[in-house]
C-alpha cells in the first residue's frame, strides 16, 4: 500500500544550511551537499530544498547549486525558491529536480501554476503556502519569508491553485516553524478533506510521535520537517538524522 | 554497459549516477549514431505522452531504436512515461505509441472506485508484487518498494505481459514485459536500494 512520506526539508541561506524558529533566528546547521549525502545513506523518502534568499533578494534560482544537489540526490527532490516562470521550472526538471515548488510568484500570478503544469506536468508542480493562524481562526497566506500578508485563506487558495494545475500542496506553518511541539493537525485535516491532490505539511514536528499524530489523523500524507532532522536533544545540537526503516514502519502502522 | 536515451525527457543524470554507484558503465545517447551498438537501453521519460512521442520522433533515434529492440532483441527498459509509450496509445493524448507491448495507457482516476477519494497523482512509495515470475525483482521479490509519481497507468491487452502490480485503490500493472522489452511505471533511479537492485538485474538480463 501507499505509504505516508517522511520528508526532510532543508533551508538554504548564504550557500549554507540554516534552521529557523518562526521564520527568524536562523542558525547555521551545515553544508547542503553533506546533508544530501547523509539522507541518501538513510534512504529518506523524499527531500525538499528551499532557497530562502532567492525571492527575498529578487533573484532567480541558483541553477549551479541546484544542479550540484540534484546530482548527489538519490531520492526524489523538490526544489523551491525564486521560481517565477515556466521556463525556469523546465530548466530545474532538466537538472534532475522531480518537483518544482512555487510560492510567492504563484500567489501573485496564480495562472503561473497552469503554465508550469503544462510545461513540466502536473506531477512536478508543487505549491508552497506559508501561513499564520490568527486568533480569529483564519489561516492567512504569507510570502517573502513570512513578512508579507496576502489576505488569502490557505485552504480556499490551495483549492484554487489545485484547480489551476498544482499536483501537490505543501503548507508551512510560520507559527510552528522550529518550535518542535507538533504539527497543525486541524489544518492538515481540513486540507486533506478539501483537496484531491496529495498534500504535505511542514512546521512543528519535533519527534516521530508528532508524525504519528499527523498520519493517524490524516492517513497517507507528506510529513515534512526541518528541525527534527537536523537537531538532536534538548540543547539542539546539530546532528543530521533520519528514522531507520523499522522506526518508520512503527509510525506508519498508525495509518492502518 | 547501459545506454540511456536522452531525448529531452527524464532524469538522465540520476540514472548515470546510480549506475556508477553500483558499478555499471553507462553511455548517454543524444542521437542515432550514439545509440548504435547499445547492449542495454534505458528509455526514461516524464510529463505527457504526446510530448514524449513528439520528442522521441524529433530526436531521430526512433528508427535505430526500433532496429535494436525489435530486430536485434536488445533489452530495453522504459521508465515512467518511457514505459507508457511502449503501449499502442494513451487516453492522455492522440498520438500513437511505439506499440511494442500491446495495451493502452489509461487515467488512474477512471479506474478508481467512485468512493475511493484517493489523491492523484499517485505519489510516494508503494509496494510492488511480481507477476509471472520475479523478472527484474529477482532477489527482493518479497519486499519491493518503489517511488511512484503518475496519474496514468499501463493497461496490458494481454495478462501475460504484466510483470508486476501495485495497489492504489485498484490493482494495476506497474511493470510490463514482452521478451526483451521491459517497462516500469515507478522511478528506479529514485528508489534507493530497490532501484539499484532492479537496475543491476536489468544489466544482467
Amino acid at each position: 500500500m501507499l505509504r505516508p512520506r517522511i520528508i526532510p526539508c532543508l533551508l538554504v541561506h548564504n550557500n549554507g544550511l540554516v534552521k529557523s524558529v518562526r521564520f527568524k533566528d536562523y542558525k547555521y546547521v551545515g553544508d547542503p551537499i553533506n546533508a544530501v549525502k547523509i539522507f541518501n545513506e538513510k534512504e529518506a523518502d523524499e527531500l525538499i530544498v528551499l532557497d530562502i534568499d532567492a525571492t527575498a533578494e529578487g533573484r532567480e534560482p541558483d541553477f549551479k547549486m541546484i544542479a550540484h544537489l540534484a546530482n548527489e540526490c538519490r531520492m526524489p527532490l523538490c526544489y523551491g525558491g525564486g521560481v517565477k516562470t515556466a521556463e525556469q521550472a523546465k530548466q530545474l526538471v532538466r537538472l534532475g529536480v522531480e518537483k518544482v515548488a512555487v510560492s510567492s510568484a504563484a500567489i501573485e500570478t496564480p495562472q503561473l501554476i497552469s503554465r508550469i503544469a503544462e510545461e513540466v506536468g502536473r506531477q512536478s508542480c508543487v505549491v508552497v503556502l506559508d501561513y499564520k493562524h490568527s486568533k480569529t481562526g483564519a489561516y492567512e497566506v504569507y510570502t517573502h519569508n513570512g513578512t508579507r500578508a496576502t489576505g488569502r485563506d490557505a485552504v480556499a487558495f490551495a483549492r484554487q491553485l489545485e484547480a489551476l494545475g498544482a499536483g501537490e500542496v505543501l503548507v508551512n506553518s510560520i507559527d510552528n516553524d522550529g518550535v518542535m511541539k507538533g504539527y497543525d493537525v486541524p489544518l492538515a485535516r481540513r486540507l486533506k478533506e478539501s483537496l484531491d491532490v496529495p498534500i504535505s505539511v511542514l512546521g512543528g514536528a519535533g519527534t516521530l510521535d508528532h508524525v504519528r499524530e499527523l498520519i493517524s489523523a490524516c492517513g497517507v500524507i507528506g510529513a515534512a520537517a526541518g528541525s527534527m532532522f537536523v537537531f538532536k536533544g534538548s540543547l539542539k545540537a546539530v546532528l543530521i538524522n533520519y528514522p531507520a526503516e523499522n522506526r518508520k514502519n512503527e509510525v506508519f502502522a498508525a495509518t492502518r | 554497459m547501459i545506454t540511456i536515451i536522452d531525448y529531452g525527457l527524464g532524469n538522465i543524470l540520476a540514472f548515470v549516477n546510480l549506475c556508477k554507484r553500483i558499478g555499471i558503465q553507462t553511455k548517454v545517447a543524444h542521437d542515432a549514431a550514439e545509440l548504435v551498438g547499445a547492449e542495454r537501453i534505458v528509455l526514461p521519460g516524464v510529463g505527457a505522452f504526446d510530448h514524449a512521442m513528439e520528442l522521441l520522433q524529433a530526436s531521430g533515434m526512433q528508427p535505430t531504436l526500433e532496429e535494436l529492440v525489435l530486430d536485434r532483441k536488445v533489452p530495453v527498459l522504459g521508465v515512467c512515461v518511457g514505459m507508457q509509450i511502449l503501449a499502442n496509445a494513451s487516453d492522455e493524448g492522440v498520438r500513437e505509441g511505439l506499440g511494442w507491448i500491446p495495451g493502452r495507457v489509461r487515467a488512474l482516476r477512471s479506474a478508481l472506485p467512485h468512493n475511493a477519494r484517493l489523491p492523484l497523482p499517485h505519489m510516494g512509495w508503494n509496494d510492488v508484487k511480481p507477476v509471472n515470475g520475479p523478472s527484474l525483482l529477482e532477489g527482493f521479490e518479497n519486499e519491493a518498494r518503489f517511488y511512484f509519481l503518475h496519474s496514468y497507468y499501463f493497461e496490458c491487452a494481454s495478462p501475460e505481459h504484466v510483470a508486476g502490480t501495485c495497489d492504489y485503490g485498484v490493482t494495476f500493472a506497474c511493470m510490463v514485459r514482452c521478451g526483451n522489452i521491459y517497462g516500469v511505471q515507478f522511478h528506479p533511479e529514485k528508489s534507493h536500494r530497490f532501484g539499484a537492485g532492479l537496475l543491476k538485474t536489468f544489466s544482467r538480463v
